[in-house]
């Protein structure tokens, strides 16, 4: 599986998916479930080695808004392109919890949603053979305007227009 | 009317280019029909019976001539001649190349016109009032904030993959024209704070297999909220609407499943959280700007009434029952609206050629400040015609055959494509509606009959609106045999309901038989004054049943 960070690809990816019945290992960057971190938060608060959850898209990311500092990585899975649900979670997770680490969207996102991917806080994608270095430069060129304010930093056709 | 700045030009003609990329791979190989699918549905081509059939867009309804020229130059170049008009104010092209799509949109890029968001699960056309802007007692011009919704809608990178497909409708009168409460969200628009307009919002409308009435779930919302509240709403729905479920994924199952207080409830706390990110709020100036596109045009100061105008009505028969039933009143003396009836008797309701669509637009240009509305009723309106040429106006219209005097009578019907060509459908619609207008063709009979809508739709997605049908027609089948249900007592105003089952479903042959007896079973009953849906609302469904089945 092909990891873009930053449009970029990334051949070894740092962090290690635990499930939730493994042992979580003493030395890595260690990715695991939300479920398994709300379970077992007071523990998990307390190591101090890198640490991402993963959402499914039925998870709801209100429940971690008030941990967010907490993780290095939020993955996000979209288990079929037509699951829309994490393009609310990216804007929630990055643009109203203002988090700062990697936010990655896995699964079963299209090139052709790259764009919307970019602008809804993600900035990694772990997808098909298609999520190419190209395909992001390409994605994320096409539209040299926006009409929606999102928070990615984006100058929005109404502040073109107003100045602002 | 809006004209596109060098933004929206641009966010059009880049949409031009990435399909005909899209369609470039898929006519290589390179895409496979099913991976090519979710893309061309994002632009609203879809693959039917026969052929490929393109959804072109029309905002809230609204054409200048020239847009009305291209709508035809299409039908005539790369179609059959001729398009239909929907109920979603779009039009729809029935067989166009695939390898033409990429001109089409290119052609109609050039005057301000797309395919965009006319399918798929993400925000589609905006409709609203056919009479905006010209209508007496209007609170204020919905095609403002249509605009201004269109703009907020295009490429949500959000909402673009919601769990199924959002339709918004926008009216700023207190006669509901717009069908505003059959809506995923439909917004009236109110008196506001120091006379502002402000926005009553209404979601959880909606017809196909579970129909419903919307819910008042925003009241008074101030102008410059309208977006930032629009996101709340989209947010609570996008999150956690059904995704398990094709038939359960509307927004109105889930309002119905949570009940409208506790989903107003969820959106409002939405709302409070100061949405995610950029700010919301429109800038004073944003709705200037659009505001300016929509002031009145040049009306000249005029009499009421027109002396060359009643003498034509007084002298000319068919002249004046087309004025009785096609004309309502304008805002500003001495002009009047023209409604363009597409139901000839016999015809396909919506239908126009490409010499009809070129008529009017000649005919906007000449006679309504260059403007034509499409309705959600599939007929065409000239919003601002000087009663002093509203004899030439009607002549002009009859020699393209577009001056049938038939506006809300009983011929007036929404009719979907149905079996014809749409593979969703269970039965033909255009058939049906075609022979109901034809044995009530009898204009007097008409007359008598008064107001009646009749609605069909060919399956139980109910693109044909029959739910909300004074008499509402929905095609079912039935072990490969073509059966009709119909419902009495529908209406999509602003009072708005779902009509009512009156029994078992009739056969092809009896359908029409069955229209005339319920007909006949109104006018009997009827009280001075009444039309059927005040007699029905009255005396209820239990005579209809009586005469439809006491004989079987």
């Amino acid at each position: 599986m092909p990891l873009l960070k930053d449009g970029v690809a990334v051949s070894d990816d740092k962090w290690v998916r635990v499930e939730d019945d493994a042992d979580l290992p003493e030395d890595c960057h260690a990715l695991i479930s939300m479920t398994r971190w709300l379970k077992d938060r007071d523990t998990l608060l307390t190591r101090n080695k890198p640490i991402g959850v993963a959402l499914e898209s039925s998870d709801n990311p209100d429940e971690i808004m008030d941990d967010l500092d907490r993780f290095g990585l939020i993955a996000v899975d979209f288990p079929l392109f037509k699951d829309g649900r994490g393009f609310s979670y990216g804007r929630l997770i990055r643009h109203r919890g203002k988090f700062e680490g990697e936010l990655r969207a896995t699964g079963g996102v299209l090139v052709d949603q790259l764009h919307y991917l970019a602008r809804c806080g993600y900035d990694a994608v772990d997808g098909d053979h298609r999520i190419t270095e190209d395909a992001w430069a390409e994605a994320n060129s096409r539209f040299s305007q926006v009409y929606q304010p999102t928070g990615d930093g984006r100058q929005t056709v109404l502040q073109k227009r107003h100045g602002g | 009317m809006y004209r596109y700045d060098e933004f929206d030009h641009t966010i059009v003609k880049e949409r031009v280019t990435e399909f005909t990329g899209q369609v470039k791979r898929r006519l290589a190989g390179e895409l496979t029909e099913d991976e090519f699918k979710p893309l061309r549905l994002m632009n609203g081509l879809y693959l039917q019976l026969h052929a490929y059939m393109l959804r072109v867009a029309i905002p809230y309804g609204t054409l200048s001539g020239t847009q009305m020229r291209m709508l035809a130059h299409v039908a005539r170049k790369y179609d059959k001649g001729y398009g239909h008009f929907t109920t979603r104010q779009n039009i729809q092209y029935n067989w166009p190349k695939l390898k033409d799509v990429p001109d089409i949109l290119a052609d109609l890029a050039t005057v301000e016109m797309h395919a965009i968001q006319t399918s798929g699960n993400c925000i589609r056309n905006v409709t609203s009032d056919q009479y905006a802007g010209v209508a007496k007692g209007e609170v204020d011009d919905p095609r403002i904030w249509a605009e201004i919704l269109r703009q907020w809608s295009t490429f949500h990178p959000e909402y673009t993959f919601l769990p199924r497909k959002f339709k918004i409708a926008v009216t700023g009168h207190s006669n509901d024209r717009a069908a505003i409460k059959m809506h995923d969200v439909g917004i009236i628009i109110v008196e506001g704070e120091n006379g502002e307009p402000a926005f009553d919002i209404y979601a959880g409308g909606g017809q196909g297999r579970t129909p419903m009435v919307a819910h008042l779930v925003g009241e008074k919302i101030p102008a410059r909220d309208l977006l930032h509240f629009m996101d709340a709403i989209m947010r609570v729905y996008n999150m956690h609407g059904r995704r398990d479920n094709l038939y359960k994924a509307r927004i109105k199952i889930l309002v119905h499943a949570l009940g409208a207080e506790e989903f107003a409830r969820q959106v409002k706390e939405e709302f409070a959280k100061g949405g995610a990110g950029d700010d919301l709020k429109l800038p004073d100036g944003e709705i200037e700007r659009i505001r300016a596109y929509f002031a009145p045009p040049a009306y000249e100061t005029l009499p009421d009434t027109d002396d060359a105008y009643e003498k034509a009505l007084a002298e000319d028969k068919a002249f004046a029952q087309w004025a009785r039933t096609n004309l309502a009143d304008h805002k500003v003396p001495g002009y009047a609206i023209v409604n363009v009836s597409l139901k000839p008797i016999g015809g396909i309701a919506g239908d126009a050629s490409d010499a009809q669509m070129d008529a009017v637009a000649d005919i906007a240009e000449a006679f309504s400040f260059d403007e034509v509305r499409v309705t959600h009723e599939q007929n065409l309106t000239l919003p601002d015609v000087k009663k002093s040429d509203l004899y030439e106006v009607w002549k002009r219209l009859d020699t393209v055959e577009l001056a049938t005097p038939n506006i809300g009578l009983i011929s007036d019907m929404i009719v979907c494509p149905g079996l014809d060509y749409c593979d969703l459908a269970n039965a033909r619609s255009i058939s049906i509606g075609q022979a109901i207008s034809e044995r009530f063709a009898d204009l007097d009979k008409e007359h008598d009959i008064g107001e009646l809508k009749i609605k069909i739709s060919g399956c139980i997605n109910a693109c044909g609106h029959h739910h909300v049908g004074h008499i509402g027609i929905l095609g079912v089948d039935k072990k490969g045999v073509e059966f009709y249900q119909v419902t009495l007592g529908g209406s999509a105003d602003e009072n708005a309901a779902v009509g009512d089952i009156v029994g078992p479903a009739f056969t092809e042959e009896q359908i029409v038989g069955a229209i005339e007896t319920i007909v006949e079973t109104y006018v009997a009953n009827r009280r001075q004054g009444e039309i059927f849906l005040d007699t029905y609302r009255r005396i209820g469904i239990d005579p209809f049943k009586e005469t439809l089945y006491a004989a079987a």
